[in-house]
């Protein structure tokens, strides 16, 4: 099952390589990571999306406190959260493509953020499945280029992840 | 305040930790420290002949005296030698920090001479590790690693220090912080009092229980309250390879080590259990055997330091996560205060089902007048030595034999490389623990092959004059490994058959030691007293064994641990 895992640790160099090294060292699976600080100078959030049965998640989560640098563990998947990620892809648009790409642009609700004669850079934002859905959308125009963030997740309601 | 450098105030703080020994090796970037441990008495440093040596010198030392082993040792190869015995100490949790040098800082990443990213290197195999890159932060460093290597589950931290944090010149007011708090760190020590309850209850309502203890009591130094536990209850109770003396050996309760080597009545007993009290235990697979097999009928209480470790191969029902000795004392409460006791008839009946295990003798071996028996040797040694030695040993048939035929009555005496199974580790381990206890007997038990992973160290030996006993099982093979490929492949000896052996009496005499060379069974008894009567002599004995012997029983690799070979 796909699990959205947060963590807060300290903000010092090799962190994040103690996180990736814990994951390819004992073959856990990574979707997606992203790193950067918090309004905490001293924190930085990771936000990582896995895959896994309850046990190795467990073990994933229990793996992660053990690093000294980790603060705080949370597998958001455990409570309602939302999911973010956010898109930029370049596409050819040229004749009647230009056309299409501006509508599923504003079916999406993305923005347009460069455009030459010939392309689109267009941002999308959304869970992850809407990102795909967006890919899917524009079937055979062709992508130049594109990247993503990976997912970012915060739990609803008024509690945070907090020192 | 005191102005220090940083080579002076690494040495402070070392004196401040209560270091008292350090293993190491000087080379280019950590000549500054070097220098500053050159003008002060306080703390003494061993000089060894490989890296590697000095982390098993170091781990010996801390496992025999409970302390933090201390290494250090100079930038790259000084570094990448130094890895294998951190990864030694890594998988059997011994508290170890070891200092390597570095290039300067503004050389970092340019592939300056010697240079290699030891913080990356070892990041796998550490429980954490630093690069300091100033040298305010020196002391607050040292500090921390020590901390972090000794409490909750041990292990070895690293610090890297570039060569110019230590400049003589440039120096700094030092104080060395009192305590250390770490946000992102606080080992659980006690555990849950309403898990303790539930497993008191599930531990007396058995009817055949069984406790599996590991390397978690001895490095809790907590063999007393397992001691007084397990005697409460009237348990059997059997030790892995990490835990052997936790629980004194000699006592009826035990019924031996468990697992791949483990005995007949100790793997039947787990086979058969209903209550499993697994204490500072990791389940690794030379214990479980196949995971789909192991303990099909029990409900597990599982005591550990780690949280890591629990659930981890196998799941259990009760988990406490805590000091071994804090939970044993609180389960031991609340027998006492509520005056509740196991049931002592479904005791007795599995008592006379284990002695009838135990009576099938599995360690039992052929008898030669001819050649000489392995298991025969470390038996007359524990005889000569009054079971009282530190023994040391490498990795192969000689370890279990070892592990076998010497049972320990006291914890910390037994050490050897249980995780990562380091050939190369005994000679080094055993010159740690006489360095620590100079009075104390010490024996490495070797093989021929083992032996040579680390021989130079023979000279460490002389210079420091550290007269341990090396007790060389030579059998002319890979031990182990013809054993295998004896079982596993059909008798094709590949690559096991060790041609060009050297003289090893010779060896040893052209390092300054004594050798012997002993062949006949007749003569096995008599040679190691005559070793041990050397009081002030390293002895090498080389003792030419059966070739062809195996080790029983054995549980083969994918099956259940009531599927052994006996013989």
């Amino acid at each position: 099952m796909r699990h959205i895992i947060s963590l807060l640790m300290e903000n010092e160099a090799g962190a994040l390589s103690r996180v990736a090294g814990l994951f390819s060292a004992r073959g856990y699976n990574i979707e997606s990571l992203t790193v950067a600080p918090t309004n905490d100078a001293t924190l930085s959030r990771m936000t990582i999306v896995t895959r896994g049965d309850d046990q190795i998640i467990e073990q994933i989560i229990k793996q992660l406190n053990k690093l000294i640098d980790v603060v705080k563990v949370q597998d958001i998947q455990d409570a309602p959260h939302i999911e973010r990620e956010l898109m930029l892809i370049k596409l050819q648009a040229t004749g009647e493509q230009r056309d299409e790409v501006f509508r599923l642009a504003e079916i999406f609700r993305g923005q347009i953020l460069d455009v030459t004669d010939t392309s689109y850079v267009v941002q999308i934002t959304g869970p992850g499945a809407r990102l795909d859905a967006f890919i899917d959308a524009v079937g055979s125009i062709p992508v130049i280029e594109m990247a993503r963030t990976g997912a970012l997740g915060l739990s609803r309601g008024s509690c945070g992840m907090s020192v | 305040m005191e102005l220090l450098s940083g080579g002076e105030i690494f040495v402070r703080c070392l004196q401040e930790e209560g270091v008292e020994l350090v293993f190491g090796y000087p080379g280019g970037a950590v000549l500054h420290i070097y220098d500053a441990l050159f003008q002060q008495e306080k703390v003494k440093h061993i000089l060894v002949r490989h890296e590697q040596g000095a982390t098993h010198m170091a781990d010996g030392y801390a496992r025999a005296t409970g302390k933090v082993g201390v290494v250090l040792v100079t930038s790259g190869p000084g570094a990448t030698n130094a890895v294998t015995g951190i990864a030694t100490a890594n998988m059997d949790s011994i508290p170890m920090v070891v200092f390597t040098g570095q290039v300067p800082t503004h050389m970092i990443g340019n592939d300056a001479f010697q240079e290699v990213d030891n913080v990356g290197i070892t990041r796998p195999c550490v429980k954490h590790n630093f690069l300091i890159k100033d040298v305010r932060d020196i002391a607050a460093t040292i500090k921390k690693a020590f901390y972090i290597a000794s409490t909750g589950r041990p292990g070895p931290v690293l610090v890297d220090i570039p060569k110019d944090i230590t400049d003589p010149k440039i120096k700094i007011p030092f104080e060395y912080p009192k305590d250390v708090a770490l946000r992102s760190y606080n080992p659980v020590l006690k555990g849950d009092e309403g898990q303790i309850k539930q497993a008191v209850d599930l531990i007396l309502s058995a009817k055949r229980p069984m406790l599996y203890t590991g390397g978690g009591v001895v490095l809790g130094g907590a063999s007393e309250q397992l001691t007084r536990f397990t005697r409460m209850l009237n348990y059997p109770i059997t030790n892995t390879l990490m835990g052997l003396g936790a629980y004194p050996a000699s006592d009826r309760q035990f019924v031996g080590m468990l697992g791949m080597h483990g005995t007949y009545e100790a793997n039947m007993g787990m086979h058969h259990c209903d209550v499993l009290i697994a204490i500072g235990s990791r389940f690794d697979d030379r214990v479980t055997g196949n995971l789909a097999k192991f303990c099909p009928t029990a409900k597990i209480v599982h005591v550990d330091i780690d949280p890591a470790s629990i659930s981890k191969n196998v799941k259990v029902d009760v988990p406490i996560v805590g000091q071994v000795g804090d939970v044993l004392n609180a389960m031991m409460q609340i027998m006492e205060h509520e005056g509740r006791k196991p049931d002592a008839a479904a005791i007795d009946a599995w008592w006379a089902q284990i002695e009838e295990w135990r009576g099938l003798e599995c360690m039992k071996y052929g008898w030669s007048d001819e050649t000489i028996k392995p298991q025969y040797v470390v038996q007359k040694l524990w005889e000569v030595t009054g079971g009282d030695a530190y023994v040391t040993t490498d990795v192969g048939q000689h370890q279990m034999w070892a592990a076998q035929y010497y049972p320990f009555d006291k914890p910390n005496r037994w050490i050897n490389s249980g995780g990562l199974g380091t050939m190369g580790f005994g000679l080094p381990a055993a010159l740690g623990v006489k360095a620590a206890f100079p009075d104390a007997e010490v024996a490495c038990v070797t093989g021929d092959g083992s032996i040579q992973m680390n021989i130079q160290e023979l000279s460490t030996a002389l210079q420091y004059h550290l007269p341990v006993k090396v007790i060389s099982l030579n059998n002319r093979y890979l031990g182990m490994v013809r054993q295998w490929q004896e079982f596993f492949y059909a008798g094709r000896y590949a690559m096991s058959y060790m041609e060009a052996l050297p003289d090893f009496v010779k060896l040893a005499e052209a390092y300054g030691h004594v050798g012997m060379l002993i062949d006949k069974p007749a003569d096995v008894e008599g040679a190691l007293r005559e070793a041990f009567k050397l009081k002030d002599r390293l002895v090498f004995m080389d003792f030419r064994t059966e070739p062809s012997e195996n080790v029983y029983p054995m549980v083969p690799a994918g099956a259940g641990l009531n599927e052994m070979i006996l013989v």
